[in-house]
């Protein structure tokens, strides 16, 4: 005697088999629309933005004629502002991350600092800006310059590099540690000859991004009041200047049609400075990626 | 050969007692961690630097305007000459509805591609879409917001006749595009969490994998979600140049998704680009308006924490 009937099993499988199938389909083409989303963004702004991209755009300064605009204000004032952000933001979040991870005990002080610095992650770009219009522009009197947005881009971008260098410094073993010990070094030694260099394929990298994200926001440098047509290049840390998503800013919300495709072009030269900075870190984390 | 031996070893000690370099050693031990402390204030001075200013400068506007207006004002005109009227309902408004509209976007999609990268692709599936997914994150808004304006609202103009150049339609789906990577990440995290026993266990009865992802994973990962979902809101309620460059200009307290719509941080951006004089009521209100949008995304931030610390399921 039988205890299943495969025909009923099967009669009852089947829908639910069929279902399953229908809904692989359709998680799949959920995922497939980001893709596509990507993909069209990216391919209106190569067709936009191509036949503009040349030579005399990225040496032209800003203009009211969409034929004569160009890019170089925008370019070098966006390096000189990575000038600045680059070292303060990495010294104070390594700093940081050392002080989290090698001496801080676990006491309410250091708990608050770790609380804090996962809101800090979680405040909005352009509050960042307000702060920085009152702080650094107003009070300090750095005026609307590349100190100022610096230091303002350098705190917003903190918290990223803190977390990514507390993940790169506690992945180092500790045996490495207790044999630096071993050897009679101290603790700072160990921290300086050990661990940090162990650590720094994963700081970089880390440090890298965060820095691309600060080369395409916006919102801190609208709420300085960065000014955005210049004719000038900056030449020391307290000069004007302007920034590529400024500049792109600007031209996006001119009525003239003409400023669309000029736009455009602005957006595939900080795409182009996004995605170098991007291969960048990928090929340090490949490259230098060590598993223990 | 004996001697020799026993020098070499008190050289060694003495060495290190005398060493040229132990005082400054002791120095550096005791000054590094002290410098490294100070680096950590940085981002306490930060908090309190971004609170101080918001509640300073917000309480200078409240000097000028009631506060009940402010909460309750159903108009938010500020630029009008004469008597201009501070009501942050219209923002809040305008805000709300680009992020619920954000969140129809994002969640279902970033779900579904959670639950297919987590339950049904394969690891080589998985390499490639994954960093596809962070170069998605990593564009700048204002290239969202560029491409919100010149490609999604004229193309969504076709298919709703009525539909203005600005409006809150579109910014809305952008950034729901904005925040997906963030959704499916986060999610995709908390479901390769659960143990694969569970997944077995469900398998070796019968269940399909659809059945196993809705009725186990889904609901073993449900805080992880939930606080993706979260944290997610708390971006697009905080984001700036798409809805500045595609919602327009017009606080309206309403509900009509088709028409101009202002945001709470597209009214920040307009001031400040409009360079309103420092100590005038429009240049206060601007602080205002961001201590009210701190508050919101301090919120969503706190009960993001809350859901993953305390209802994180431990296996």
């Amino acid at each position: 005697m039988r205890y299943i009937d495969d025909s009923v099993v099967m009669k009852r499988m089947t829908k639910r088999i069929t279902f399953n199938k229908v809904w692989k389909t359709l998680f799949f083409l959920a995922t497939t629309f980001a893709l596509v989303m990507l993909a069209i963004l990216l391919y209106r702004i190569v067709t936009q933005g191509i036949d503009y991209l040349n030579f005399n755009f990225l040496t032209n300064f800003a203009s009211r004629f969409a034929d004569k605009a160009g890019i170089k204000a925008a370019l070098v004032g966006s390096l000189w502002l990575m000038g600045v952000v680059a070292p303060v933001s990495i010294i104070l979040g390594v700093g940081t991350a050392i002080y989290l991870e090698e001496y801080a005990k676990k006491n309410r002080l250091n708990d608050f600092i770790r609380m804090n610095i996962s809101n800090l992650a979680g405040v909005p770009s352009i509050v960042f800006g307000l702060l920085g219009l009152t702080i650094f522009v107003r009070m300090m009197e750095l005026g609307k310059s590349i100190l100022a947005a610096g230091f303002t881009m350098s705190l917003l971008i903190l918290p990223v590099i803190i977390v990514a260098a507390q993940e790169a410094i506690r992945a180092v073993p500790s045996e490495q540690r207790e044999a630096s010990y071993g050897m009679g070094a101290t603790k700072w030694q160990t921290i300086l000859r050990v661990v940090l260099p162990a650590a720094i394929p994963g700081i970089l990298t880390g440090s890298i991004l965060a820095l691309s994200r600060a080369i395409g926001e916006t919102a801190p440098l609208v709420v300085i009041g960065i000014p955005v047509i210049l004719q000038f290049l900056p030449d020391n840390l307290l000069s004007q200047f302007t920034a590529l998503p400024m500049q792109i800013y600007d031209w996006a919300k001119r009525p003239q049609e003409a400023f669309q495709y000029v736009a455009a072009a602005g957006i595939l030269v900080l795409m182009t400075v996004l995605l170098l900075m991007n291969s960048i870190a990928i090929f340090i984390r490949n490259k230098f990626q060590k598993r223990y | 050969m004996v001697s020799q031996k026993e020098n070499k070893t008190t050289s060694v000690q003495q060495l290190i007692a005398n060493s040229r370099n132990h005082k400054t050693k002791k120095i550096v031990e005791k000054a590094m961690p002290a410098l490294l402390f100070s680096a950590a204030l940085i981002s306490i001075l930060t908090t309190f630097g971004i609170v101080f200013t918001l509640i300073f400068e917000t309480f200078e506007f409240f000097k000028r305007v009631s506060i009940t207006d402010f909460l309750f004002g159903t108009q938010w005109l500020p630029f009008s000459g004469k008597e201009p009227l501070f009501g942050i309902l219209p923002l809040i408004a305008g805000t709300l509805k680009v992020t619920l509209i954000a969140v129809v976007v994002a969640v279902p999609f970033g779900i579904a591609s959670a639950i297919y990268l987590s339950e049904y692709a394969n690891e080589k599936t998985r390499r490639t879409i994954k960093p596809i997914l962070e170069v998605l994150a990593g564009v700048p808004t204002i290239v969202y917001g560029f491409f919100a304006l010149t490609f999604v609202t004229p193309m969504l103009q076709q298919i709703i006749p009525g539909l203005k150049l600005f409006n809150a339609l579109s910014p809305g789906i952008v950034v729901g595009i904005m925040i997906l990577p963030m959704i499916t990440s986060l999610s995709e995290d908390a479901m390769s969490s659960v143990p694969n026993s569970m997944r077995e266990g469900a398998l070796a009865l019968g269940a399909t994998k659809f059945e196993v992802a809705i009725k186990v994973v889904l609901p073993a990962a449900l805080s992880g979600i939930i606080a993706s979902v979260v944290l997610a809101i708390s971006r697009a309620i905080g984001e700036t140049m798409i809805v500045s460059l595609a919602g327009g200009s017009t606080p309206k307290f309403d509900l009509d998704v088709t028409d101009s719509i202002q945001t709470m941080t597209a009214y920040i951006v307009q001031v400040s680009t409009g360079d309103a004089g420092y100590g005038t009521t429009i240049y206060y209100s601007i602080y205002s308006v961001g201590f009210t949008l701190f508050i919101f995304t301090l919120v969503m931030n706190l009960i993001a924490h809350y859901i993953s610390k305390r209802f994180r399921e431990v296996y």
